[in-house]
C-alpha cells in the first residue's frame, strides 16, 4: 500500500472542504460548471495535497511538477484546491468570474501564478503537456532525455494533464496522443475524467468514445483504469505511471458527475450550470454533515 | 529598364544598384531567406527549436533539421498539434518556430493559435509558407490569401511579411528574439532580391524605399518589387510616387504612413492577399482615423486563386505592374 490509511482519511476530509468551496464559489459567481468540479474533487485533492511536487509559495519553481488542466471549464475545483493548498487566500475564491478577478471563468496562465496554461477550448491541453514534456527532455543532460538515446527519463519533474471524456472527441487530442506515443513521453501522465457526460448529453449517445482503453493502447500508451473517487487507487496509479518507461501513461478515472450531492449526481444537465442560492444552501448542508458518499467507500 | 530618377530612391534604404536590370538581379524565394534565418537564429541561441508538419523541405526548415537534428521536431500532418505542442515548448522556455503552409497554419489551427499562443501569451513563431497566389500551379487550396487578416486581428500577435529573401532572413532572426507571438509569411516562388545586407530592418518600422509627392504606394511582400517598377514607369509620365515597404503589418508604423499620406494625399496599398483584412485594410483603418485620403487597394477581390504561373496569376487577378499604375492614376484623380 503506497499511502497510509490515516492520510487517505485526511485527504477525503480535505476533498469535502474543497467541494464546499466549489459550491460556494459557483453560487456566488452565478454561472459556471458544477458537475465536473464536484466529480474531480477527490483527484484534485490527491494531486495538490499528496502527489504533486510543488511549492505554493514559489509557483514558478522550475522543478515543480506541471499540472495542465485541458478541460478548463472545471477550473473552480482547481482554484479551490490551490487556495486550500496555500497559493492564494481562500477568500479570493469568491471573486470567481467577476470583473478584474485572477480567477477567470476559464483559467488564464498570466492571471494567476500556478496556473500553467490558458485553457477552455477542448482538446488543446494534451498537446501543451506534450510540448512541455518534450521540451524538458530536450533540456535534460545529454543522453538522458530520451529513451531512444539509452538514457530514459532525465527530467526532474513530471507533467500531468487532466482531460475530460468529451474532449476525446476532438481531433487535436489524438494528434497529441500520436506525438506522445511516438516520442515515448514517459514523463507525461494523462488523467481522463470519465464521467460519461458532456454538455448535450451522455458521451456514448453524442459521439461514442469507447473502447477508450483500446484506443490509447493502440496509440502506444500505457493505460490504467481506476475509480476516480478512490484516492488510494489514484495514488497507486500515479505511482505505477512513474515506473513505466518507454510509454506515456493515461489513467482513465471513472467518476460520478456531481459527486457528493446525490440530487445532481449523474445528471448531465448539471454540466454547465451553477446551483441557485437555495440549492447551494441545501448542498452545503449535505456536505457539511457528510450526507454525501465521500467517506463511505473507506469506512 | 533604366532608372531615370535615381535621386528619388532613398539611398538610406541601400537597395541593389541595378534595381530594374532583370538580367542582373538574383531570384530567390522568401522561404529560402527564412530557412537561412532560422539557422542563423539557432546559432545565436540554443533555445530556438523548430517544428514542422510534414513540409520540412518545402518550407525550407530542412536546413535547420539537418544541422540541428536534436532541436527539430517532426509533427506529421498535425497542424493543430503543431500549434499546441509549440505552445507547450514555448511555455517551458524554448523559442519554437512552427512551420507549415499558411492555409494550414494559421488556417486550420486558428483557434489553437488564438487560445494557446495568444491568450496564453507564449512566444511561438508561426511560419506560414506558400503565401499568396504566387504559389502558382497548386491552385486555390494551397494559395493562402486570408492569413494576414487572421493573424492581424489577434491581440499580442506580430505580423511580418518580408519583401525578398534577404529581408525574410532578417525578419526570421528578428522575430526569434522579439519575445512575442509572431507570424512570418513567406512565399514559394522565386522573386527578385532587391534589398541588401545594409537595408535597415526593424520590426514595426516601415522603410521608405522611394520618394515622391503625388501618391504613396504602401506594400508588403514580393509585390513590393512591382510597386517600385510601377513608380519608376510612372515617373516617365511625370507622376511622382513614394514607395513604402510596410513589412510589419502589425504593429503598423502609423507615424510613417500618416506622414506619407499628408505629403502625397493619395494611397495605393499593394499585397498578395484578400483586400478584406490585409495590409490595405490596416492602412485604411489608420488613415480614416488620423488623416483620411483617397485609397485604392491592390489585392484579391473577394475570390479564390487558381492554377497558373505566378506572373500570369498576378496579371489575371489585377496585381501586376499595369494594375498598380492604373490604381495610382485613379487615386490621384480622386484627390
Amino acid at each position: 500500500m503506497s499511502i497510509h490509511e490515516e492520510k487517505i482519511k485526511e485527504l477525503e476530509l480535505k476533498a469535502n472542504e474543497i467541494r464546499q468551496s466549489v459550491i460556494e464559489m459557483l453560487v456566488e459567481a452565478g454561472s459556471g460548471h458544477t458537475a465536473g468540479p464536484m466529480g474531480m474533487a477527490d483527484i484534485f485533492t490527491a494531486l495538490y495535497f499528496h502527489v504533486l511536487n510543488h511549492d505554493p509559495k514559489n509557483p514558478e519553481w522550475p522543478e515543480r511538477d506541471r499540472l495542465i488542466l485541458s478541460n478548463g471549464h472545471i477550473t473552480p475545483v482547481r482554484y479551490a484546491a490551490m487556495a486550500h493548498a496555500g497559493y492564494f487566500p481562500i477568500e479570493e475564491l469568491k471573486t470567481l468570474r467577476k470583473l478584474g478577478t485572477r480567477l477567470q471563468g476559464h483559467p488564464e496562465r498570466e492571471r494567476l501564478p500556478g496556473v500553467e496554461t490558458t485553457s477552455g477550448p477542448l482538446g488543446s491541453g494534451l498537446g501543451q503537456a506534450c510540448g512541455i514534456a518534450y521540451a524538458a527532455r530536450m533540456s535534460a543532460p545529454k543522453g538522458r532525455g530520451f529513451a531512444s538515446e539509452g538514457g530514459g527519463d532525465g527530467t526532474r519533474f513530471r507533467v500531468y494533464c487532466i482531460m475530460s471524456d468529451g474532449e476525446q472527441e476532438a481531433g487535436v487530442t489524438w494528434e497529441a496522443a500520436l506525438f506522445a506515443g511516438k516520442n515515448k513521453l514517459s514523463n507525461l501522465t494523462g488523467i481522463i475524467d470519465r464521467n460519461n457526460i458532456q454538455i448535450d448529453g451522455m458521451t456514448e449517445n453524442i459521439m461514442p468514445i469507447e473502447p477508450l482503453r483500446a484506443k490509447y493502447e493502440a496509440f502506444n500508451w500505457h493505460v490504467l483504469e481506476i475509480d476516480g473517487h478512490n484516492i488510494e487507487e489514484f495514488v497507486d496509479a500515479v505511482e505505477e505511471a512513474k515506473a513505466i518507461y518507454e510509454k506515456p501513461t493515461v489513467i482513465i478515472a471513472h467518476t460520478i458527475p456531481g459527486k457528493g450531492i446525490p440530487e445532481i449526481e449523474f445528471d448531465y444537465k448539471w454540466h454547465g450550470i451553477p446551483p441557485k442560492p437555495e440549492e447551494a444552501k441545501k448542498f452545503l448542508d449535505e456536505l457539511r454533515t457528510l450526507k454525501g458518499k465521500i467517506v463511505s467507500e473507506h469506512q | 529598364m533604366k532608372i531615370e530618377n535615381r535621386e528619388l530612391l532613398n539611398l538610406k534604404a541601400k537597395l541593389v544598384d541595378n534595381l530594374f536590370d532583370k538580367e542582373y538581379l538574383q531570384y530567390v524565394p522568401t522561404r529560402d531567406g527564412y530557412g537561412k534565418g532560422l539557422v542563423e537564429a539557432t546559432e545565436r541561441d540554443e533555445r530556438v527549436v523548430a517544428l514542422c508538419a510534414d513540409l520540412t523541405e518545402s518550407t525550407r526548415t530542412h536546413w535547420f533539421a539537418e544541422k540541428f537534428p536534436e532541436r527539430f521536431v517532426q509533427m506529421g500532418v498535425s497542424e493543430q498539434a503543431l500549434a499546441v505542442i509549440g505552445s507547450g515548448m514555448a511555455n517551458y522556455g524554448k523559442i519554437p518556430f512552427i512551420a507549415s503552409y499558411a492555409v494550414f497554419s494559421p488556417g486550420r489551427n486558428n483557434e489553437q493559435i488564438r487560445t494557446n499562443i495568444c491568450i496564453n501569451n507564449v512566444p511561438v513563431k508561426i511560419v506560414g509558407a506558400h503565401g499568396g497566389v504566387s504559389v502558382g500551379p497548386d491552385g486555390a487550396t494551397h494559395q493562402a490569401l486570408e492569413d494576414i487578416a487572421l493573424m492581424r486581428v489577434l491581440p499580442r500577435m506580430v505580423v511580418v511579411v518580408p519583401c525578398d529573401a534577404f529581408e525574410a532572413q532578417k525578419a526570421t532572426v528578428a522575430v526569434a528574439f522579439n519575445g512575442q507571438p509572431s507570424y512570418l509569411r513567406i512565399g514559394r516562388e522565386k522573386s527578385p532580391i532587391f534589398t541588401t545586407a545594409e537595408t535597415p530592418f526593424e520590426i514595426g518600422r516601415a522603410e521608405i524605399f522611394r520618394d515622391g509627392k503625388d501618391a504613396v504606394i504602401i506594400a508588403c511582400g514580393i509585390l513590393l518589387y512591382n510597386a517600385l517598377s510601377a513608380a519608376e514607369e510612372l515617373s516617365k509620365e511625370g507622376i511622382g510616387c513614394m514607395v513604402i515597404n510596410s513589412h510589419t503589418v502589425k504593429p503598423l508604423d502609423e507615424k510613417t504612413i500618416i506622414e506619407a499620406a499628408k505629403k502625397c494625399g493619395a494611397v495605393v496599398s499593394v499585397e498578395e492577399h484578400q483586400i478584406a483584412g490585409g495590409l490595405g485594410s490596416a492602412v485604411a483603418e489608420c488613415l480614416a482615423k488620423n488623416y483620411p485620403v483617397p485609397q485604392e487597394f491592390i489585392g484579391m477581390r473577394d475570390r479564390f486563386g487558381e492554377s497558373g504561373k505566378p506572373e500570369e496569376l498576378f496579371e489575371h487577378f489585377g496585381m501586376g505592374v499595369g494594375a498598380v499604375k492604373e490604381a495610382i492614376r485613379k487615386v490621384i484623380k480622386r484627390k
